[in-house]
């Protein structure tokens, strides 16, 4: 993968990801959201990760996040007021960060493998879809299935509580 | 050449072709071909006036479009406001680019990118497409094109179900999610639903072209619920919504809304050719003394002056196939009234989506009793 | 009281819709293809065919000042139509026969006669108060310009539009 696109498409998310918290506007907010997504789904594409990258798209920022943005704009969200900055808040919150990226830097450097360089990908041989397609009904066809399970229960679950009169 | 200069090179030439050669102009001009088959449709003539024929009523209209004012009402959200259009124009723009419109031109395959999950390239695509609409109809801050924009979020989401589902037998079939394998199966064993080619005796092709065929109503019916065509174009449904997600916009972004419109139809048109008529592929009925009676394949595989006539044949055969799905889109347009909400919704998800699930299992069981 | 309506009950081929889907688009198809053979009547196509031909004699066109069979313009500046105008589409400026002329002394003329054809509304009132049957409404309906200077006819247009009438025009025998 070259390198610019890499940095291209990281950048791209972690501004856009900062920017659904930096946002007053909840629309901007989860329009920001999409383009992270994008980014992400960038990524994975150099990756050659096509499917990921491209179920990426489809289902965050295609459905997932149109249903947000519907519902978004019915709840007629209004921008977030400003507050005022508490600065004891701040400055425990940045501390928190501060020792939080410390204590990451130390882990990592003191790790073996952190200063591997990483072998080289091999290039794909096999379409990854036929790759993930086997995976998912081979090793985990059990867990794979459960899920399904599970998410026919909440979607008959979703349908009898909204179906339910209000008395 | 070196090749990563000729491939950047090759690609760039098609990305131009493709879009300003071939797309915008067929863009432009299926609008007219709607104003003028609508005319004709309900007994008037149509645009005639602009060169012979009308033939240049597109130019005009596009220079109308440019030298309008280019208004922004004033209470907009000004920077969602101009992306909206352009959000509305690209992903159509875009999806082509996975389509295989010809076989080989000196050599060059005839798709911009043949990667691997085409089709789910285009769904993904194709889905981005309502962010313009809806951000529209958002930022327009007015009553009537917010409704077209929800309107048109929902409508979207529920006919992308029947939409993948429809495609899914096709998948089971080929085995491919490419679309250049997907043509290739076509030139090989006959059209999806209308398996002539190779052993067409053969009953199974016959029996398996049955659920192709439901995948095909029930794909091309939500193609035209996922392009806003009547008649379910509820987002834009003038005599209720005054003119839906567009009200607000006027001048070169409402054009881009309109050719945004058409784009996705024309892109939606060359899905369906792709997956269900055959892509590129003409087959010319030929007699001989050494095979007697057959399929003549012709594409860009020759050598010489044959190979590029073969090529550009099939270029030529894709976009007629194509033109020929937009005559319909516009016939339909003008022969059904719009559906009612609630009836759009019903249809798409008790209706549609239903057959096409049962439709999944059918393919499924005719495939696994398929002989090998 | 209210009267409920109720609805037809369909059949199970009514209600799968295709068959009634699939005759509206046969009669679409059917008007298309009347209209590419040439079968269908289609409305006159303005500006290459006109329908001058079969105009009614009591066209009421553009107002236009006549002459008569000797070439003299027969408006003596009475100002009636001014006055009758609904909408003061006229604007006369009346002055004295030059003399020497034959009928000098004898009456006025316009020296200026201005019919401002944004306003005027082809009611035909002028050509029916003139006492001089001078003014009439032609069958000139094609009034256009690219400015509204352009709009008012003056008198050599007038004249121009009216050309000569001849012999005695009797407008008023019926009611004598
Ligand atoms: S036709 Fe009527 S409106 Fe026109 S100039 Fe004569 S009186 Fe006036
Ligand atoms: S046109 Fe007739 S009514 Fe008008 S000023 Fe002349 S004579 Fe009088």
């Amino acid at each position: 993968m070259s390198p610019f696109f890499f940095w291209t498409a990281s950048a791209l998310m972690l501004v856009f990801g900062a920017a659904v918290i930096i946002n007053r506007n909840p629309v901007a907010s989860a329009l920001s959201l999409v383009v992270s997504f994008l980014g992400l789904a960038a990524l994975f594409m150099s990756l050659d990760a096509f499917f990921l990258g491209i179920i990426q798209v489809l289902v965050y920022a295609g459905a997932v996040m149109v249903l947000f943005l519907f519902i978004i704009m019915l709840l007629d969200l209004r921008a977030e007021e400003r507050r005022r900055i508490n600065f004891v808040a701040f400055a425990g919150g940045a501390a928190v960060a501060v020792i939080f990226f410390g204590q990451l830097y130390l882990v990592i450097g003191h790790l073996h493998q952190a200063k591997l360089p990483f072998a080289p990908l091999a290039p794909m041989q096999v379409d990854d879809v036929h790759r993930i397609g086997l995976l998912l009904f081979g090793s985990y066809n059990l867990p794979f299935q459960i899920i399904g399970v599970l998410i026919l229960v909440a979607t008959i679950g979703v349908i009898v509580l909204s179906k339910r009169e209000l008395h | 050449m070196n090749p990563t200069l000729f491939l950047i090179f090759t690609s760039l030439l098609k990305i131009v072709g493709i879009v300003f050669v071939v797309i915008l102009p067929m863009v432009s001009y299926s609008v007219y071909a709607e104003r003028r088959v609508s005319a004709l449709i309900q007994d008037r003539l149509g645009p005639n006036r602009v060169g012979p024929a009308g033939l240049f009523q597109p130019i005009a209209d596009a220079m109308k479009f440019i030298l309008k004012e280019d208004f922004t009402p004033a209470n907009v959200n000004k920077f969602y406001y101009w992306l909206a259009p352009c959000l509305a124009m690209v992903p159509a723009l875009m999806t082509i680019a996975v389509v295989p419109f010809g076989s080989t031109l000196f050599g060059v395959p005839m798709v911009i990118a043949d990667i691997n999950v085409g089709v789910l390239y285009v769904f993904a695509i194709a889905s981005l497409g309502v962010y313009g609409i809806v951000i529209a109809g958002w930022s327009s801050n007015s009553k009537y094109p917010f409704l077209g924009g929800v309107r048109s979020s929902s409508q979207m989401i529920s006919y992308e179900l029947s939409l993948g589902l429809a495609v899914i037998p096709i998948f089971l079939l080929v085995g491919q999610l490419r679309l250049t394998d997907i043509v290739r199966y076509q030139i090989e064993n006959g059209w999806m639903i209308a398996p002539f080619v190779g052993h067409w005796t053969d009953g199974w092709k016959w029996l398996l072209a049955i659920p192709m065929s439901i995948s095909f109503v029930v794909f091309t019916i939500a193609i035209f619920a996922e392009t806003n065509r009547l008649p379910f174009d509820l987002p834009e449904a003038e005599t209720e919504l005054v003119g839906g997600y567009h009200t607000e916009y006027g001048s070169m972004k409402f054009a881009l809304f309109f050719l945004g419109e058409y784009a996705a139809m024309i892109t939606g048109s060359a899905i369906i050719v792709t997956l269900f008529l055959g892509g590129w592929h003409l087959p010319v009925p030929w007699w001989n003394h050494a095979h007697g009676f057959h399929w003549l394949l012709i594409d860009g595989s020759l050598g010489g002056w044959r190979g590029v006539i073969g090529g550009l044949f099939n270029i030529f055969v894709f976009f007629g196939k194509v033109s020929v799905l937009l005559l319909f889109f516009i016939w339909v347009r003008w022969t059904l009234p719009r559906f009612r909400y609630d009836q759009l919704m019903r249809l798409g998800w008790v209706f549609f989506f239903e057959i096409a699930l049962v439709n999944i299992f059918l393919a499924a069981i005719i495939i696994a009793c398929l002989p090998q | 009281m209210a009267i409920t309506v109720s609805r037809p009950k369909l059949n199970w081929s009514e209600r799968l819709y295709l068959p009634a889907i699939l005759g509206g688009m046969a009669i679409t198809f059917g008007h298309l293809k009347n209209m590419l053979l040439g079968r269908t009547k289609v409305t006159m196509q303005y500006p290459e065919q006109k329908w001058d031909s079969q105009m009614p004699d009591h066209y009421r066109g553009a107002p236009a000042l006549v002459k008569d069979e000797g070439g003299r313009v027969r408006c003596v500046a009475c100002q009636l139509c001014e006055f009758i105008c609904p909408p003061r589409a006229i604007r006369i400026v009346p002055g004295e026969i030059p003399l020497g002329e034959r009928f000098a002394k004898v009456e006025k003329y316009p020296e200026k006669f201005d019919i401002d054809m944004i306003r005027c509304i082809y009611c035909g009132m002028c050509e029916e108060v003139c006492p001089e049957q001078a003014i009439f409404l032609r069958k000139d309906y094609a009034i256009t310009g690219y400015t509204r200077a352009e709009m008012v006819h003056d008198k050599e247009k007038l004249i121009e539009i009216g050309g000569v009438m001849h012999g005695l025009v009797l407008k008023w025998n019926e009611k004598k």
